[in-house]
């Protein structure tokens, strides 16, 4: 008889991905009390991926072998900084959202269907967190499955089956299903070369390959792994799917997936890039440092733009959205440690931000009915708190000093530096002129517009909803005052991932 | 007495700091009494005015003109910097007194008094809307100075710089007109522009080349410099950088958000845009050539040398425009914005001599442009008039604000007895010492210049007839006219007593390596 609570020890990393998933298959049974039950499901994992995290802080990684089977033939779960960190980002994101769900949903989506939604939201989540854990590359590609299908059904639901969610939903569904197809077909050319599927065993197999950058198929799965991510995390200009999907999903759903969706998009591709291939054939022998930051720096400039353009917030930040993740992959593509810093840190720093001011908008059409910018006006005098969370959030986004989107920028622009580039470097600023044009269209609006139709009855939305969101900006510029705790990971994190391969 | 115990315990930067916060609150809180909001924004503006004094007496040895008094420079207890949070390992926020900035905090807090009981007249006389908002925002832009003030390092000088832009949007936009609205963006878009794209990109490349960012003299690039790992060439861009970055100093071509500015009603125009903002611009200018590149450092790489022309030619350039706008407010800006460039242009001289006479213009500049700032809120108050070629005969019915003009009018034209002429007499020696040929002729031009397009103001009130159609009006309310007299006679008694300022201008040299 093995003791309860060693076999919760034992067995951590596993729970991560367990817990929801039952949690998600259990929710349709659980009556009217779905929310209640999700948000223990979320704040639980929560807590376990902060546990995971301390213990990976204070010692080495930590290795997990599913069902005791060796790693080389079952599924091995490995957490070093890097992912510890994202699981305690899209988990602590995830719990939130959790919360914030309950209005907004009760509002948005009709009764009979509050069970399967939870039920669905949960598996989305088992999906992110699960990517992020495992140490497996086709592992890597079920879970991928099992977040995107949740995440278009989700998306579908949009308010009152609005159409014009379907229809984002379906583009999501074909653009991203390409894209997990692709990924899955560069895991299959990596497995008939390797042999493996452990992405440390792959990682050690290209490296004793001497003639890894003459092999066609090697070169194929690469090509087709780096289109793959760039699609799953809408990387410019495979960023069509996105505006759409964001605009017209439920509240809630946008606030969790803008926050956490992308951002393991992003996680993968770090995993495929340095610690399958390593630093060595991915920035020296392929040329995707420059592939990669010539999107970027072109998908930050051009949807910088086209946020200015937009008419309806959501989908202004939605565009805002696909360049900040522009500032993400150029952050990792410059491959040096002050650069995949600045990239790390933005993935919390832009969850935080974003997520907040989603939530915030949620807010806005909870009380309002719609986000278009003449539904923010006068919104500073009927809902002080929500416009104060979209102001605070717009300055993060800008970089202002003492908010956590500065911090992102210290980092990215002193790693453009180090690598040679000042045009980048301007770029990443430039950027943020841009994000201070679109975000200034939302704070005019609200402060110095008089309200017109259903704003000017508005008053502040119910506390459920504005404490997630005040809870998400807080965090922004709580590291954006004090940011040892994330710079600090993060240099660390960037550190261990440079020499590559899995620690 | 609890609560001045505790007072005591924090450090006066600090406290300057932190008293327009607190009065912020305060009028928030007393928004529905408009006496009782009046009576916090003056309370708290005296006593900010006490605790500068403070901090200054504090710091000055009695005997001016004595050998060396309080050396800001060596390290001791009382001179660290107070570090207030600590962002990142080395990026910290903290303050740190040293001349140069006890200037500007000096000039500031001096005139918010008379602004804030300006603003009174101003704001009830024309009966401006959203009054609390514009208290609150305007005490904050006073903190936010306060804190460019005291900074010790440019990385605290940009979070301050970034505050005082983003404080003083909503009082340019204050009417909310889509004239108003349109001219904030100009104004933020401009300021923030620059110091995102330019100023804050060398501040980064400065912290990823030297790992400092503290200010101290002889600045933080000697080191890189001696062992070559920064060369001449990208201590020219950087120095570029921080020059076009720092937009509040109106060089032109960003010199644009200015006249922008002028749509805001006119304290802020004056205190803000005369004082506080555009002199934070030139304040940074100064500081950052003095203590962050060290003029030791520009004149080893020449790197500095085009800021001359570059400011000449704004000087000029702007005093033309000037001589053709007819609305009295655009004028004055123009005029501001050439003003402002003679305190690059001294700055970027290089030599001690001409360091002092940028310091000077720091404070002579100021008291001159607010009372001409105050003199055209008073006639726009008291005759609704906003455009010079309605001025014929003003002076008759307005003798003591068109007097002040008039003052305030010599002072930028650098006529005794008035402050304008101190500043321009070490300006002179300045150019004539380094040997800038450039430079005095720029200033002769430009003093013509500035005659030219003030002179027939003046000419206009005093000796031209009141056209007949005119409806009669007195002098502008008593609060207008009170503040207005006080800065004229301030100009006038700097000219006299310019001791405060040419002391620590002293210092400020003295502090040189």
């Amino acid at each position: 008889m093995i003791p309860f609570n060693e076999l919760i020890t034992d067995n951590l990393p596993a729970l991560v991905v367990v817990l929801p998933l039952l949690g998600g298959l259990l929710a349709t049974l659980v009556g009217r009390f779905a929310w209640l039950w999700s948000t223990i499901i979320t704040g639980s994992v929560f807590l376990l991926t902060y546990t995971l995290f301390t213990a990976v802080q204070a010692g080495p990684g930590m290795r997990y072998e599913f069902g005791n089977w060796p790693y080389l033939w079952g599924i091995e779960y490995r957490i070093d900084l890097l992912n510890a960190f994202i699981l305690l980002v899209v988990s602590g994101i995830a719990f939130i959202a959790t919360i914030y769900a309950k209005l907004s949903v009760e509002d948005e989506i009709p009764a009979d269907r509050h069970n399967f939604f939870y039920s669905v939201w949960l598996l989305a989540i088992t999906g992110l967190l699960g990517i992020t854990i495992t140490g497996d590359a086709f592992n890597v590609y079920v879970l991928l499955e099992i977040s995107s299908l949740t995440i278009y059904a989700l998306i579908a639901m949009g308010k009152d089956r609005d159409p014009r969610a379907l229809t984002a939903s379906l583009r999501y569904l074909i653009l991203g299903s390409v894209g997990a197809s692709f990924i899955l077909l560069g895991i299959g050319y990596l497995l008939m070369v390797t042999g493996t599927l452990n992405m440390a065993d792959m990682h050690a197999q290209l490296m004793a390959m001497p003639e890894a950058t003459q092999n066609r198929t090697i070169l194929v799965a690469f090509a087709f792994l780096l289109v793959g991510l760039s699609l799953k995390m809408a990387l410019f200009p495979l960023h069509t799917w996105l505006p759409k999907a964001y605009t017209y999903a439920p509240s809630a759903v946008t606030a969790m997936v803008a926050a956490t969706a992308t951002k393991v998009g992003v996680y993968m591709a770090f995993r495929f890039l340095f610690t399958i291939f390593g630093y060595k054939f991915t920035f020296v022998d392929m040329p995707s440092y420059h592939i990669l930051i010539i999107c970027a720096a072109v998908g930050i400039i051009i949807t910088g733009l086209t946020a200015i353009r937009q008419t309806n917030a959501k989908k202004l930040l939605a565009y805002s959205s696909v360049g900040q993740i522009g500032y993400i992959v150029a952050g990792f593509a410059l491959a040096n440690p002050q650069g995949v810093a600045g990239s790390l840190v933005h993935i919390f720093n832009h969850a935080a931000m974003k997520g907040g001011m989603f939530m915030a908008l949620g807010a806005v059409a909870y009380r309002v009915g719609g986000t278009n910018m003449k539904d923010l006006r006068g919104l500073g005098k009927r809902m002080p708190l929500t416009a104060g969370c979209i102001t605070a959030g717009a300055l993060g986004l800008i970089g202002f000093p003492m908010t956590a989107g500065f911090i992102s920028k210290w980092y990215l622009v002193q790693g453009a530096l180090a690598g040679g580039s000042w045009l980048l470097a301007f770029t990443i600023l430039f950027g943020s002129l841009l994000a201070v044009i679109y975000s200034w269209k939302m704070i005019e609006a609200m402060y110095f517009r008089e309200p017109e139709g259903k704003t000017a009855e508005a008053t502040e939305a119910p506390y459920m909803l504005v404490l997630p969101t005040m809870a998400l900006i807080g965090l922004s510029i709580y590291f954006g005052i004090n940011a040892e705790f994330t710079a600090g990971t993060a240099l660390k994190a960037a550190a261990a991932l440079l020499p590559g391969g899995v620690q | 007495m609890i609560q001045l115990e505790i007072l005591d315990q924090v450090p006066p930067p600090l406290l300057a700091l932190l008293i327009p916060t607190i009065g912020a609150f305060l009028i928030g809180l007393l928004g529905r009494w408009p006496n009782l909001r009046e009576g916090a924004t003056l309370l708290t503006a005296f006593t900010l005015f006490g605790v500068v004094t403070g901090i200054y007496t504090g710091i000055i040895d009695p005997g001016y003109w004595s050998a060396p008094a309080a050396d800001f420079w060596t390290p001791t207890a009382s001179t660290a910097p107070i570090v207030l949070v600590e962002m990142l390992p080395g990026i910290e926020l903290s303050l740190k007194v040293e001349p140069l900035g006890m200037v500007y905090a000096m000039i500031a807090s001096t005139l918010w008094i008379l602004n804030s009981l300006y603003s009174i007249g101003y704001m009830r006389g024309n009966k401006e809307k959203h009054q609390t908002r514009f208290y609150i925002c305007f005490a904050l832009a006073i903190a936010s100075v306060m804190g460019i003030a005291f900074s010790a390092n440019m990385f605290s000088l940009f979070v301050f710089y970034e505050l005082l832009s983003l404080t003083t949007y909503p009082l340019v936009a204050h009417k909310g007109t889509p004239h108003a609205v349109r001219s904030a963006r100009t104004y933020l878009g401009l300021l923030v522009g620059t110091s995102v794209g330019l100023l804050l990109l060398g501040l980064i490349a400065t912290w990823f080349i030297t790992g400092d960012l503290t200010f101290k003299p002889g600045g933080v690039f000697t080191q890189v410099l001696a062992d070559g790992t920064l060369t001449a060439p990208v201590l020219g861009l950087l120095f570029f950088l921080y020059m076009y970055g720092i937009g509040k100093a109106a060089l032109m071509p960003i010199h644009r958000w200015l006249p922008a500015a002028m749509v805001a009603p006119t304290p802020v125009s004056a205190l803000l845009h005369a004082v506080a903002v555009v002199k934070a611009g030139v304040f940074s200018v100064v500081k950052v050539i003095i203590y962050l590149f060290g003029t030791a450092s520009l004149v080893s790489t020449a790197s500095g040398e085009w800021l001359i022309y570059v400011a000449g030619a704004s000087i000029l350039i702007a005093s033309c425009i000037a001589l053709f706008q007819d609305n009295l407010k655009r004028r004055l800006a123009y005029s501001t914005v050439s003003q402002l460039s003679y305190i690059t242009i001294a700055a970027s001289m290089l030599s001690p001599m001409a360091l002092m006479a940028a310091a000077m213009h720091i404070a002579a500049h100021a008291f001159g442009k607010i009372t001409l700032f105050f003199a055209a809120g008073s006639i726009y108050t008291a005759a609704h008039k906003k455009n010079i070629s309605e001025l014929d005969g003003i002076g008759r019915r307005m003798p003591f604000t068109m007097g002040a003009f008039t003052i305030g009018t010599l002072s930028m034209i650098g006529v005794p007895p008035t402050a304008g002429f101190i500043s321009k007499w070490y300006l002179v020696s300045g150019a004539w010492e380094t040997g800038y040929d450039f430079v005095l002729v720029v200033i002769v031009c430009s003093t013509l210049l500035n005659a030219a397009y003030f002179l027939p103001i003046v000419y206009r009130a005093f000796f031209k007839p009141p056209p007949d159609d005119d409806h009669p009006h007195g002098e502008a309310p008593w609060p207008i006219v009170v503040a207005v007299c006080a800065t004229a006679a301030g100009t006038v008694a700097m000219f006299f007593y310019p001791d405060v300022a040419l002391e620590l201008a002293l210092q400020i040299q003295r502090g040189l390596p």
